[in-house]
């Protein structure tokens, strides 16, 4: 793919986020403000020191007025920016190419969602007048799918594969137990996990990734201007996005085994910020774990497991927050939730967290202090029609 | 000459046995079994698996479609035009329905075969009670697809020689738009006047071939008045071994479907014995007044194969418990899931789409690829409905909003190339795994906002027709 990325031209110097809950006391103004006022005191700013706003929302709300009058942002520009599932980490890529440009100095990325107001469970999509003959699954039963395919392919017993599921469900509960932000703070045991009852496929309700509001902001300015902002700035290696052409879906070559949109744009995103090998480079990875079988594939895809292998490295632990690469270390969207617009940018946050050495010892992760870079991950979508989005993030 | 050139038979796959509705109902039930629609179909959609089975491995085009029932699944709004889609017929051929009663289903035979070219009949019906009633155990879901036309559109396989009619206002059996089962009036003066008007229907229709009743190797009496029925067969002079099956306890009474099914029964079965040329068949009806055709088969008869038997069909099926029976008939509401119904079609978009939507029509690409849906950068047009697929990745979503949960779904693979992420049906979860064979079958998959969502899904291949000797197209 011939993208030039925009290395370290582009820091992040504050960033804010809510804790994603059930916020029934809250709507999508008062979400917004709480990320976007931790956000410009992080990065010692004022609203009117923002010279431009990237605002990414699924579904709760139509063009940049839903972020200007809340804000009471006067003669600014406001975009508001939808990619399913990546929306979050679409405004923040939006907002750093403005500044890369030259635009404009300073710029903020945004992400909200309500979900909870909706009265329905889980995750619905809005409705698009069409001709009745899409097909109305959940995503859940989509990625459903995934498990059987993978152990089919590559020889786990289906026992095993439970197990490698609830594995990947617990350390993400662990990891959010000790979160004050998650939604979700109780661990779960593997055997727990196992021994729920299936909703869809093989998936219990703990395969898949919680419901959850919430809000998460970035500020932005050029890599030279970084200083004046904080002495630990965030530097942008890598942002990258690929929309698949949905062809998995027809093509019966495809296996479900893996999201070749993420291969791509992983691929992409390591070549933009000369990462060679992401498995020794990386501390840490937050990825789009919407359901257990989407994080054991895309750890593959994303190069931090060879082909066949990412079973056994849930199993072995090289993914805890102990582990050799921990892997959503702030609980994930499973013990978060997944407020689609708010989530690309709190990876972003748990990254900014743990590489500055914020986050506090019972969750700092073991590559604290060793190594600089964090990967933050998003798809939306299906297996076999999906956006992926892949960021690099680093502290040198 | 003017006859039947082909039939198609549907019985949906769902069997309500008749003794467990009593401890429901705490009446009613009986012996036997009834065939029951499944959630996801109507009169259209099992008018359309009929019609699906009468064009195939016929080279005649039809001119006219006519649909008949006495549940349209819509009024103002043409079913027949559905189904016309569905089959992919020429838009030059004309689509009516002839709605409201069991008479004008026979309304709609006459006409076809009183008509220029091939023309297409279909009759289809969903009878219920209410729940213990008679009509709830007597009835039956089904429907029956003839293609009449002439010598000059292919074999004739069964020849009409007459055709006698009577009609008489008399007040028997009737039903407000709406509502969920009929009235009726007592028996004995319905049997009185059905009786006396089917036995004269009778006579004058083989006064009319020049025929008696002794030259009649097959009389099928249909209507719902199952009694009179029976008396105008007694009084016929027809023997009683030479009466046809109405099919009650395996099937039940199908209402305007009742008629051709009856017939499509008789011709099979004489297909199915090699009969000689020459068999007569007597259809009478009793519907507000009384029908008599007269068919005489031709030596082409011996030769036809159904693609699906409707011998077949009747052994075929599974049970549905009367709870769900009750529930997809809306008769016993249930909790719907905490997510959003489905949003209605929209017009535009179906009118655009609608060779796939109601055709099941994908695209081929220069390069081969099989695309579902059809891309608009491809030029050929693919047609899919005729195909038959493995399935690849399989799963149950119990999350999924749906009439009647869980969701079936599967990824198939088509033998010919091209991949559907499809809704099963006809299927219950455990009845499933990777690899097994699917065919397509056109359903309706919600309705919302009052409108039918129609399309398509996917059903396990279940045997019929797979072993057509005469290797009948694929429709």
């Amino acid at each position: 793919m011939p993208s030039h990325g925009i290395r370290d031209r582009v820091a992040i110097v504050g960033m804010g986020c809510t804790r994603f809950a059930e916020h029934w006391d809250k709507g999508v103004d008062e979400l917004l403000l709480d990320a976007a006022g931790e956000a410009f005191a992080s990065a010692g700013v004022t609203r009117d020191d923002v010279d431009a706003y990237w605002l990414g929302t699924a579904q709760s709300g139509m063009s940049g007025m839903t972020l200007s009058r809340p804000l009471r942002l006067r003669g600014k520009p406001v975009t508001r920016v939808e990619n399913y599932c990546a929306t979050g980490s679409e405004a923040l890529r939006q907002a750093a190419y403005a500044v890369a440009s030259g635009a404009y100095d300073v710029a903020m990325a945004i992400g909200v969602e309500k979900v909870k107001d909706s009265g329905y469970q889980g995750l619905n999509a809005f409705p698009i007048p069409d001709d009745g003959t899409q097909r109305t699954l959940t995503a859940a039963a989509m990625f459903s799918m995934v498990a059987p395919a993978y152990a089919r392919r590559y020889g786990v017993s289906e026992t095993e594969m439970r197990t490698v599921l609830a594995r990947i469900a617990a350390k993400n509960h662990a990891n959010g137990a000790r979160n004050p932000r998650a939604q979700f703070r109780k661990e779960m045991p593997v055997e727990r996990l196992r021994a729920m009852p299936a909703v869809a496929g093989g998936l219990s309700v703990f395969d898949c990734a919680g419901v959850a509001d919430g809000a998460a902001a970035a500020v932005l300015v050029r890599a030279e201007d970084a200083a004046r902002y904080t002495g630990r700035p965030l530097l942008i290696k890598a942002l990258s996005l690929v929309a698949g052409d949905g062809s998995g879906v027809t093509d019966p070559s495809y296996d479900y085994t893996s999201f070749p949109e993420v291969a791509a744009s992983a691929a992409d995103a390591y070549a933009q910020a000369g990462v060679t090998a992401p498995r020794e480079e990386l501390a840490m990875a937050e990825v789009h774990d919407c359901f257990t079988p989407t994080e054991l594939v895309l750890t593959e895809d994303l190069g931090l497991a060879d082909r066949g292998t990412a079973w056994k490295r849930v199993l072995s632990g090289d993914f805890d927050r102990d582990g050799e690469l921990p892997v959503n270390p702030d609980g994930g969207l499973k013990a978060f939730g997944h407020p689609v617009g708010a989530s690309g940018l709190r990876m972003m946050f748990e990254a900014w967290l743990q590489l500055r050495g914020e986050a506090p010892p019972e969750r700092r992760i073991s590559t604290s202090g060793s190594r600089s870079l964090a990967l933050t991950h998003n798809l939306g979508g299906y297996p076999g029609e999906m956006v992926s989005f892949v960021s690099i993030v680093g502290t040198s | 000459m003017r006859g039947i050139l082909g039939w198609g038979a549907y019985l949906p796959y769902r069997r309500l046995d008749r003794s467990t509705i009593r401890a429901v109902a705490g009446t009613g039930g009986g012996t036997g079994h009834r065939t029951v629609a499944s959630y996801d179909e109507d009169t259209t959609t099992m008018g359309v698996a009929a019609a699906r089975d009468a064009l195939r491995g016929t080279a005649a085009r039809p001119r006219a479609v006519w649909f008949a029932t006495t549940v349209p699944a819509y009024l103002d709004k043409t079913n027949a035009t559905v189904a016309h889609a569905a089959l992919r017929l020429d838009r030059t051929a004309a689509a009516y329905d002839a709605v409201g009663s069991v008479h004008s289903a026979m309304g709609a035979l006459r006409a076809g075969l009183d008509a220029d070219g091939p023309c297409l009949v279909i009759a289809s019906d969903v009878r219920t009670g209410l729940p213990g009633g008679a009509d709830e155990a007597a009835g039956g879901d089904g429907a029956a697809a003839l293609l009449a036309g002439s010598d000059r559109d292919g074999p004739v396989l069964a020849e009409r020689l007459a055709w006698a009619s009577l009609t008489e206002e008399f007040l028997d059996r009737w039903r407000i738009p709406g509502a969920a089962a009929s009235r009726t009036w007592e028996e004995r003066f319905g049997e009185t006047r059905y009786t006396a008007l089917g036995l004269e229907a009778f006579k004058l229709a083989l006064g009319d071939a020049g025929l008696e009743a002794g030259d009649v190797a097959t009389l099928i009496v249909a209507g719902p008045h199952a009694r009179a029925a029976r008396a105008v067969a007694a009084g016929s002079g027809v023997p009683a071994v030479r009466i046809a099956d109405r099919l009650d306890g395996r099937a039940g009474d199908t209402g305007a479907a009742h008629p051709g099914l009856l017939l499509v029964a008789e011709l099979e079965r004489a297909a199915a014995e090699g009969a000689e040329a020459g068999r007569i068949v007597v259809l009478l009806t009793l519907s507000d007044g009384a029908d008599a055709v007269v068919l005489r088969t031709t030596g082409a008869l011996a030769a036809h194969r159904p693609y699906r038997p409707l011998a077949e069909q009747l052994e075929a099926g599974a049970p549905v418990a009367y709870g769900t029976y009750l529930a997809w008939r809306g008769l016993l509401p249930v909790e719907p899931p905490r997510r959003p119904g489905p949003a209605r079609p929209s017009a535009p978009a179906a009118a655009r789409n609608r060779d796939w939507k109601f055709g099941l029509v994908g695209s081929r690409g220069e390069d081969g690829t099989v695309r579902l849906p059809p891309s608009p950068l491809d030029a050929a047009r693919h047609p899919m409905a005729g195909e038959t697929g493995t399935v690849a990745a399989l799963t149950v979503d119990r999350l999924a909003h749906s009439p009647s949960p869980p969701v079936v779904f599967a990824v198939v693979d088509f033998d010919g190339g091209g991949r559907l992420p499809v809704e099963l049906t006809d299927v219950d979860e455990s009845g499933i795994a990777v690899g097994d064979r699917i065919e397509m079958t056109f359903r309706r998959l919600f309705t919302a906002d009052g409108v039918h969502n129609y399309f398509w899904k996917g059903r396990p291949a279940r045997g019929a027709g797979q072993a057509a000797p005469d290797g009948e197209g694929t429709g």
